[in-house]
């Protein structure tokens, strides 16, 4: 009963939130719609039992990656409507949901067929973190580690590409030396435009 | 229809999916993409964990732990270049990029 009523309203909660995602004119909107869904995706992860994956979605989801974006959006002037010039709307909806429709068929064709069985069923009497770390570090620890090396790279990554020409920083600069490099600016897009 | 069942998220993630894709296929600026992507990787994890408690199977929770460190690199890098594209042509819209001037 409880389990249906949460279910349900966090089902429209986080349709309606990514709907406002993909549909609003406005970044920041999109942006702060896309937080509250990630953060009600959550609460499906603890219905199911999942408390670790639900713990990692809020940290990793709402805490790293919009925390990246928001920086990230930072850089991009956010405030100005974005001007999308628009196809068929219906053809592109059709076409959404057929290939929706398509990767749960696939996803769900060899459970369906009812031959699956688990192969690391879960430890009656642990608790769901330690049921994953058990099986984290040994039956997964190299794609474990091989993921954090990934890590490694993506961080090493965003810092080589967004760290370019920071090295001149707006507070050390005086307003004439400011002012030089916005015109030399300027004149760079113009040559490319 | 009060008893909550497999099929329930399945069709929850399906929707998910379809609004992400939607999203994918109509948005022209680059940052919503990105944002739609991040849908895309949502709605599998739902389905990963609502299939992993189902059939009392925990490889369906270690997938969507991965799917959730590849998107975090996914943004890391993505943002990093949307940020050099950003400074070089002062606009993050896709039909600008549809030229390699090299």
């Amino acid at each position: 009963m409880f389990e249906a009523i949460a279910f349900y309203l966090f089902a429209f909660l986080t349709i309606a939130m990514f709907y406002i995602t993909v549909t609003t004119s406005q970044a920041l909107y999109a942006l702060t719609a896309l937080a509250a869904g990630m953060i009600f995706i959550s609460a499906f992860f603890f219905i199911l039992g999942a408390d670790f994956l639900g713990a990692v979605q809020i940290v990793v989801y709402s805490g790293a990656v919009m925390a990246l974006y928001s920086f990230g959006m930072m850089f991009f002037d956010t405030t100005r409507e974005l001007h999308e010039k628009q196809g068929n709307k219906y053809i592109v909806v059709g076409l959404a949901t057929i290939a929706a429709v398509l990767v749960v068929l696939i996803f769900s064709a060899p459970i369906l067929s009812n031959n699956i069985t688990a192969l690391y069923p879960m430890v009656e009497g642990a608790g769901n973190t330690q049921e994953v770390g058990m099986v984290l570090f040994t039956k997964y620890l190299v794609p474990f580690e091989v993921a954090a090396i990934m890590l490694l790279v993506a961080m090493i990554a965003g810092i080589v590409l967004a760290g370019k020409k920071m090295d001149a920083s707006l507070t050390l600069m005086t307003e004439a030396e400011i002012k030089d490099m916005r015109k030399q600016k300027a004149n760079k897009t113009k040559e490319i435009v | 229809m009060m008893e909550i069942g497999l099929n329930h998220y399945l069709v929850l993630s399906t929707i998910l999916f379809s609004i992400g894709l939607v999203g994918v296929m109509r948005r022209k600026n680059l940052l919503i993409l990105f944002f739609a992507t991040e849908i895309l990787l949502n709605s599998v994890n739902i389905a990963f964990a609502a299939i992993s408690h189902y059939y009392g199977d925990l490889t369906g929770q270690m997938f969507a732990f991965f799917v959730i460190a590849i998107a975090a690199s996914e943004v890391a890098v993505g943002l990093g270049l949307l940020i050099v594209w950003h400074k070089r042509y002062n606009n993050i819209d896709l039909d600008y990029l549809n030229t390699m001037k090299g």
